[in-house]
């Protein structure tokens, strides 16, 4: 059966409200309102797309297909690598599907007062977690920030090279190269093949009054604690570098901030603070630097300060330096942005709340404490090397299978057919590990869910 | 002060602390998962684990809250923040459509939800349909051969395009002399900017007077053998359709050059017209403007990228691909520019839209279309009644597709109020403020209203019969209109710390050290 045409998203497609509207208009038809667009030029045919269904039908539709996935909560997973399982408590997606924060979008302070709120608050508790002064307004992902603080540092130092260890996230360098391209050559520092940690020695002979930035993770992407930040900063400073760090957040419930240890850009991953992991769709970049004026000047996002109105008692917000974005700079700003991830921040804010200092504290420790449970469990097997370095670990680790002569992805294979979600295969990405995973392990994961593992992988190995 | 009084609205006002004010030390919010006694006994302190300099000293100043208090100040917050679903919001250039609940209630499954990006894809084959079915109705709304759901808004988008163009320049090796990209001042500021962080220079071309868009002659003086391509959005946020495009096309093309069309809002020509038949390289569609999902108070969005056949292979990487009986990545792409950003973009966007496509049907898009334009017109129409307001580029153009750009020159010239203080007092009447428009101000004290084809006809009225007023007001009473907003949430904000860095403070932490500095 047709559908009747009146479509229930659109008041006026009542053809007796259309006529009468046209009337207005002085128009006898639709088409001169588009006579702007040349006849030669316009679509001949019908769309070929499938017809329009009833609410129902597309439900069912649409929810038929999506039964087809496996997700991470029906099976047990082990894989984080940028975007990580953790619980978002109930209060974080009722906020977030408030329809007022859900559908708005551009407006000023006086009708949208709230947001720009939330946004000085996400921006104000990112400040405590990292030790910075100032933060920004949240952008894409972990990848697109990095990109942004190798850039401002190419800005702040007119110096065009960037120095970073080898155990950077390879999708993340990647994403920094492809931003950077033209204007600031990436080179990386070895790393210790014990500890993993970053060789000072290597770091030494190749940073140079070329040297925009030396830019690190922490904890790494292969999941361990990087612990010379204080070297790696002084010898940047020594240079007129610049010294940038990329953050896990909830690791800085029990790390040092960055800081702390003299980063002058901090950027990070905020997913972790109440986003699902949307198949990778609930990323969240968030960037911060020290509050001195060639720094912010060189921010490309929205900035939003807290300030005063006329009436005592109220708080405001505005823009800082509105005039440095590509919004009013447009090719002259020498940075892009744009419709970012703001109802994450707004999330972020929620869930950083709720845990507060004492409950961001418990809950690093937890995840260390189940992570190393899961480590200490995978090394007791046979075959298995984990963790390959002998640093201190976050939430993330490497497994070697070399010497059960199976492949990381014969392994998941058969992990998978057990309900099991083995780490992220790395060994393209780092061929001198050989055949490694990453696992991860968060609150998430019971002492039941990390046995089992250990007893699979026994069957495997 | 009586017209202050007659607007009907009073905005919610709590007059809410910040966060870190409603603090009590002790309180919290959420329980983490415990630790079982089996791990406990095995791993023990795990603080002292850690190398001691790495060992955070004091904990982070976060504030200390119970779940409700939490719940009750963001609740108040988002009561203090006005979408589309709180009333009449036709900010322009950013299609403010209704956002259907059924589309969200499908987005925020557990099936989506709960999904890592790595997992084997066999375990997703339900989510990588969607997108691969998704990339294919965008091929046929486009007509473009191939699509890319990764950036995640409009401005990536551009960069994304601004990059293929660079990699299609060195493949032909002319990288090196092939420099500028070609731009029209009314298009989104990402189609210049963008392009100059992808490290090129930036030609900008102005309106001419009369059409609203640059002269052909104007295109050919700029296009040179320099010329790496033209990026410009079409149609305009002046809801004029630049009709030289196909001529821009050829022109370039015979350069050398390719052309990107920013189809971000292309609420108006959904079956109608495509830009890959018109010749253009790429495009890009932003699924959070033309395809229903919504804003979030600013992102996440999604703009997904689309490529002629000559510039498919240049795609960012991974593609969602199908041999037959399965869908997969496809990262085996040699010429591609690679990885734009992380993983595959915000998926739950493109359900959204998946399920928005299916609501509305072939037919429905065009309708919505329709209505759209028909909406914008009704408005152009009532607005011009207005006194004060008038309608750049009128004569050459009465009509036009999904929104307009007026200026309130005129009555700024009358009465000294132009669109700032407008918009202040239309918050006034219960209304979202207007969109201006982007910079440079090439239409003097501009607004810019999208009424999208979800707004009824009394909405439309609605707002003429405010600005009416708001008009009346400026010439009868403009300290009612200069002293605006007297019913919003709060009254004039001080401005001054955006530009003083004593001031400034992003950052509670550093609100808290300036102000203690003010005492000392």
């Amino acid at each position: 059966m047709e559908l009747v045409a009146v479509h229930p998203y659109i008041p006026n497609s009542d053809p007796e409200i259309k006529r009468e509207m046209l009337g207005e208009i002085g128009v006898q038809s639709v088409e001169e309102l588009f006579a702007d667009v040349p006849k030669q030029i316009r679509l001949k045919k019908k769309l070929q797309l499938p017809h329009a269904k009833s609410e129902y039908h597309v439900r069912r539709d649409v929810e038929a297909i999506l039964s087809r996935n496996k997700t991470c909560s029906e099976l047990i997973s082990f894989l984080g690598a940028g975007c990580w399982p953790h619980y978002v408590p109930a209060v974080c997606d009722e906020i977030n599907s408030r329809s007022e924060f859900l559908t708005a979008y551009a407006g000023d302070v006086y009708s949208d007062l709230g947001r720009y709120q939330a946004f000085f608050e996400f921006q104000s508790m990112i400040g405590d977690l990292v030790a910075m002064d100032v933060v920004g307004f949240p952008w894409y992902s972990w990848g697109s920030v990095s990109a942004d603080s190798a850039r401002m540092a190419v800005m702040i130092t007119d110096r065009h090279e960037i120095l970073t260890p080898r155990t950077i996230s390879p999708d993340r360098l990647s994403i920094m190269r492809r931003h950077c391209e033209g204007l600031a050559d990436i080179k990386q520092v070895k790393n210790d093949p014990v500890s993993g940690q970053v060789s000072l020695e290597d770091l030494r002979s190749k940073i140079s009054s070329r040297t925009a930035a030396v830019y690190i993770e922490n904890p790494t992407y292969l999941g361990f604690v990087e612990s010379q930040c204080e070297e790696i900063s002084k010898i940047a400073h020594d240079h007129g570098a610049l010294f940038t760090v990329g953050v896990e957040p909830l690791s800085l419930g029990i790390l040092t901030p960055p800081g702390e240890y003299g980063a002058d850009i901090v950027c990070g991953e905020g997913q972790p603070l109440g986003m699902h992991m949307n198949f990778g769709g609930g990323l969240l970049g968030f960037l911060a630097c020290s509050d001195v004026e060639r720094f912010v000047s060189a921010m490309p996002h929205r900035l939003i300060s807290v300030t005063t109105t006329e009436r005592k008692g109220e708080w405001g917000f505005t823009y800082v330096l509105p005039e440095r974005t590509m919004f009013a700079a447009r090719d002259k700003a020498r940075s892009f942005t744009g419709t970012a991830t703001a109802l994450w921040a707004i999330t972020a804010a929620v869930y950083l709340s709720l845990l507060g200092p004492n409950g961001l504290r418990e809950l690093a420790e937890v995840i260390m404490q189940k992570s190393h449970y899961a480590m200490k469990r995978m090394s007791e097997i046979r075959g298995i090397r984990v963790p390959i370095f002998n640093s201190c670990h976050f939430e993330e680790f490497t497994a070697n299978f070399d010497a059960t002569e199976k492949t990381v992805s014969q392994v998941n294979k058969v992990l998978l057919s057990y309900g099991i979600i083995g780490g992220k295969d790395i060994s393209r990405e780092f061929p001198e590990l050989g055949n490694t995973a990453l696992y991860c392990v968060t609150e998430m994961h019971t002492s039941a869910d990390i046995d089992r593992l250990a007893a699979a992988l026994e069957g495997v190995v | 002060m009586q017209e202050v009084e007659t607007t009907g609205y009073q905005g919610v006002s709590w007059k809410e602390p910040i966060v870190y004010q409603l603090s009590k030390k002790g309180r919290r919010g959420h329980r983490v998962p415990i630790v079982e006694d089996e791990i406990r006994a095995a791993i023990g302190n795990v603080a002292s684990r850690v190398p001691e300099k790495m060992r955070r000293r004091h904990p982070p100043e976060l504030p200390e809250l119970s779940e409700p208090e939490v719940v009750r100040h963001y609740i108040r917050l988002s009561q203090e923040t006005y979408g589309v679903d709180s009333g009449i919001h036709m900010h322009g250039t950013c299609t403010m459509k209704y956002n259907p609940k059924l589309n969200e209630s499908i987005a925020r499954s557990p099936k989506i939800a709960d999904l890592h990006p790595l997992q084997d894809i066999d375990t997703v084959q339900g989510i990588l349909q969607i997108m691969y079915e998704f990339q294919k109705w965008l091929c046929e709304l486009s007509g473009m051969r191939d699509f890319s759901l990764q950036p995640r808004g409009g401005a990536h988008a551009v960069f994304g395009n601004a990059h293929i163009i660079r990699a299609y320049h060195r493949m032909n090796g002319e990288l090196e002399q092939r420099r500028e990209i070609i731009t029209t001042v009314l298009s989104h500021p990402c189609n210049g900017g963008s392009p100059a962080a992808a490290g090129f220079e930036v030609v900008t071309l102005y309106p001419n007077e009369e059409t609203g868009y640059p002269d052909i002659e104007a295109l050919k003086a700029a296009v040179s053998s320099r010329t790496a391509g033209l990026m410009m959005t079409d149609p305009y946020d002046t809801g004029i359709f630049d009709s030289n495009l196909e001529e821009y096309i050829r022109i370039v093309h015979e350069a050398g050059g390719l052309v990107a069309i920013d189809q971000a809002n292309a609420n108006s020509l959904l079956g109608r017209l495509r830009i890959g038949d018109v010749g253009a390289d790429l495009c890009h569609f932003n699924l959070h403007k033309s395809f229903s999902t919504p804003h979030g108070s600013t992102g996440p969005g999604t703009a997904a990228i689309g490529a002629s056949e000559e510039l498919s292979n240049f795609l960012p990487i991974p593609i969602v691909a199908f041999d037959g009986t399965k869908y997969y990545f496809d990262y085996d792409r040699p010429d591609s520019i690679g990885k734009l950003g992380d993983f595959y973009g915000v998926v739950p966007n493109v359900v959204r839209a998946y399920a928005w496509i299916m609501t509305m049907g072939a037919e429905g898009l065009e309708e919505a279309s329709e209505v759209a334009v028909i909406n914008n017109n009704y408005l152009i129409k009532k607005l011009l009644k207005v006194r004060g307001v008038t309608l750049p580029w009128h004569e050459s153009h009465p009509f036009r597709l999904q929104e307009a750009r007026f200026s309130l020159q005129k009555l700024k010239e009358d009465t000294g109020i132009g669109v700032t203080d407008v918009n202040h007092r239309i918050v006034d009447y219960g209304l979202q403020d207007m969109e201006t428009s982007h910079e440079p101000w090439i239409v003097p004290e501009p607004f810019t209203p999208e009424p999208a084809e979800t707004t009824p006809r009394e909405d439309l009225d609605k707002f003429a019969e405010v600005l009416a007023a708001i008009s009346h007001e400026a010439y009868t009473n403009p300290e009612t209109v200069k002293t605006a907003p007297h019913k919003a949430a709060i009254s004039r904000i001080d401005t001054a710390p955006s530009h003083d860095p004593r001031r400034w403070a992003m950052t509670w932490r550093a609100y808290l050290e300036k102000a203690r500095g003010d005492k000392r």
